[in-house]
């Protein structure tokens, strides 16, 4: 995130005035557990992807690459809906 | 120009229909029911482009005028009492968003126990809550501060919402002589609105009302603070320019035979106009008495105050409700922090509180105020305050407490 503004230099009543701009919030920080992906399980269904709240499944040419950890907040709903057979992402404590 | 017989309500009612919101969200509650009454039926009869919005509850009407204002339109309501205490998460919201919204609020006491009739407690409670408050002492100020209070609020270094009060059923129910601008005047004093971020103009697409957290709400929180300061300093031009287009001139404060006053009364709203009489009288008898009345509550005139007080002896303060658990009212409170830490800290000041649920203050309770006042002027002892004017058992209370407390 750029540095920090002051109150002075704050567009009137906590708008966002610039469309598109939550990508610039990380919300990383907020995570106890985080997601990890094991390559091998992965059969790219992108269950994961369409369940995600919070965009942060990345995908390169239709193939499920990993998180975007700047943004992924630890909900493990992507764990959660990894299909049984499959089960190629697992949560981790944070700092582990 | 021209003179109508009008109530308060009424008088109200006419500045709406000139300055023709684009959005008017409301719900009737007692007093405030004849105002949105006589809109409604200038919407009705084509008299206004108004969008009238007829919603189920007054947490409803606020909220539906700050999707309008926030939409990008002029938008106004109008309350009392428990509609205001309904709008209260609202209330902090559109001075939050800094939204331009004019709401007329009819002063009325609050529940329990139920009553209809005027006192202040309903926007005394609201006084901090980033409203700027306009209190008007009749009808002809009920209009004017309406009018007024759109260019203060669309004012681009101000940005925040306005109640204008007036007393329940005193002011709201009580015809009286007004003086009518013509509809072009108003609509050229008001001007066009055009806001700087709207959230139906989708070319330029905002947010409003995003999540706001450790790292940003506070600098917006003080930004609002600063917005308040403006209102402060901008409000004396829109004043100025109104008086310009109407000839009549209002200020922070209006002071009455005040410059050689021993003794001032504060007040606001109607009582203003009673406490008036009493002076002449009073002054007729030969004491030097004055009057100060407050009419723009918030942001409130810190300077004005001081300045106006800087000749006296004694200070009455006449508040027309209690801060419960408070030391005094909430027109005392301010009253005595301007003070503190100038040089008239030491002024004795007497809190009275008075009229609590639409209880008449008459000439004769004011002028046994002044007596007393003067009391204090001469022996320098000051009454415990606050003091409950015209209220049964106060006479006698302590005594007999003291009584008990001996047995």
């Amino acid at each position: 995130m750029s540095e920090l503004k002051k109150w002075y230099e704050l567009p009137v009543g906590g708008l966002i005035i610039e469309p598109g701009s939550a990508v610039k919030y990380k919300t990383g920080s907020w995570r106890t557990f985080k997601p990890v992906l094991d390559r091998s399980k992965c059969n790219d269904c992108l269950i994961c992807w369409i369940y995600c709240p919070d965009n942060s499944i990345l995908v390169n040419d239709g193939k499920m690459v990993g998180f975007d950890y700047d943004h992924c907040k630890g909900c493990g709903i992507c764990a959660e809906v990894c299909p049984d057979k499959a089960k190629a992402i697992s949560m981790v404590l944070e700092h582990q | 120009m021209k003179v109508m017989a009008l109530t308060g309500n009424e008088a109200v009612a006419e500045a709406m229909r000139q300055i023709n919101p684009d959005v008017v969200a409301a719900y009737p509650i007692t007093p405030q029911t004849e105002l949105m009454h006589k809109f409604a039926e200038f919407v009705a009869d084509g008299l206004v482009d108004t969008e009238m919005v007829l919603v189920e509850s007054e947490h409803s009407a606020l909220s539906a005028t700050v999707g309008a204002s926030a939409a990008g339109v002029r938008a106004m309501t109008a309350t009392s009492s428990q509609g205001l205490a309904l709008m209260w998460e609202i209330l902090y919201i559109a001075a939050g968003l800094r939204l331009p919204i004019v709401m007329a609020v009819v002063n009325r006491a609050l529940s329990a126990p139920i009553n209809i009739h005027g006192d202040h407690s309903d926007t005394m409670g609201a006084r901090d809550s980033g409203w700027i408050q306009i209190f008007s002492e009749n009808a002809q100020e009920a209009y004017d501060n309406t009018i007024i209070a759109v260019r203060v609020a669309e004012h681009p270094e101000v940005l925040l919402p306005v109640m204008v009060t007036m007393d329940g059923f005193i002011i709201s129910h009580t015809m009286e002589r007004v003086e009518v601008l013509d509809d072009e005047v108003v609509r050229n004093f008001i001007g066009e609105y055009n806001p700087r971020y709207k959230l139906l103009d989708v070319e330029n697409p905002v947010t409003f009302g995003p999540l706001d957290l450790q790292d940003y709400y506070f600098e917006h929180k003080r930004a609002q603070a600063e917005a308040m300061e403006n209102a402060y300093r901008f409000i004396k031009e829109v004043d100025e320019e109104f008086y310009k287009i109407s000839g009549r001139r209002y200020q922070y404060v209006e002071p009455y035979e005040i410059d050689d006053a021993d003794v001032v009364l504060i007040s606001l709203g109607s009582t203003a106009g009673t406490i008036k009489d009493v002076v002449d009288n009073l002054r007729l008898k030969g004491m030097r008495v004055g009057a100060l009345k407050i009419r723009l509550y918030r942001p409130f005139p810190r300077d004005e105050v001081i300045e106006y007080l800087s000749n006296a002896s004694v200070i009455g303060v006449m508040d027309r409700a209690i801060a419960f658990g408070a030391p005094y009212g909430p027109v005392c409170l301010d009253v005595k922090s301007v003070l503190q830490g100038t040089k008239f800290s030491e002024l004795p000041v007497v809190n009275y509180i008075y009229g609590l649920g639409g209880r008449d203050i008459r000439p004769g309770d004011i002028e046994r105020i002044f007596i007393e006042l003067d009391k204090v002027r001469i022996s320098g002892e000051v009454p415990k305050s606050p003091r409950f004017i015209g209220v049964r058992g106060e006479e006698d209370y302590f005594e007999k407490v003291k009584r008990l407390v001996k047995n």
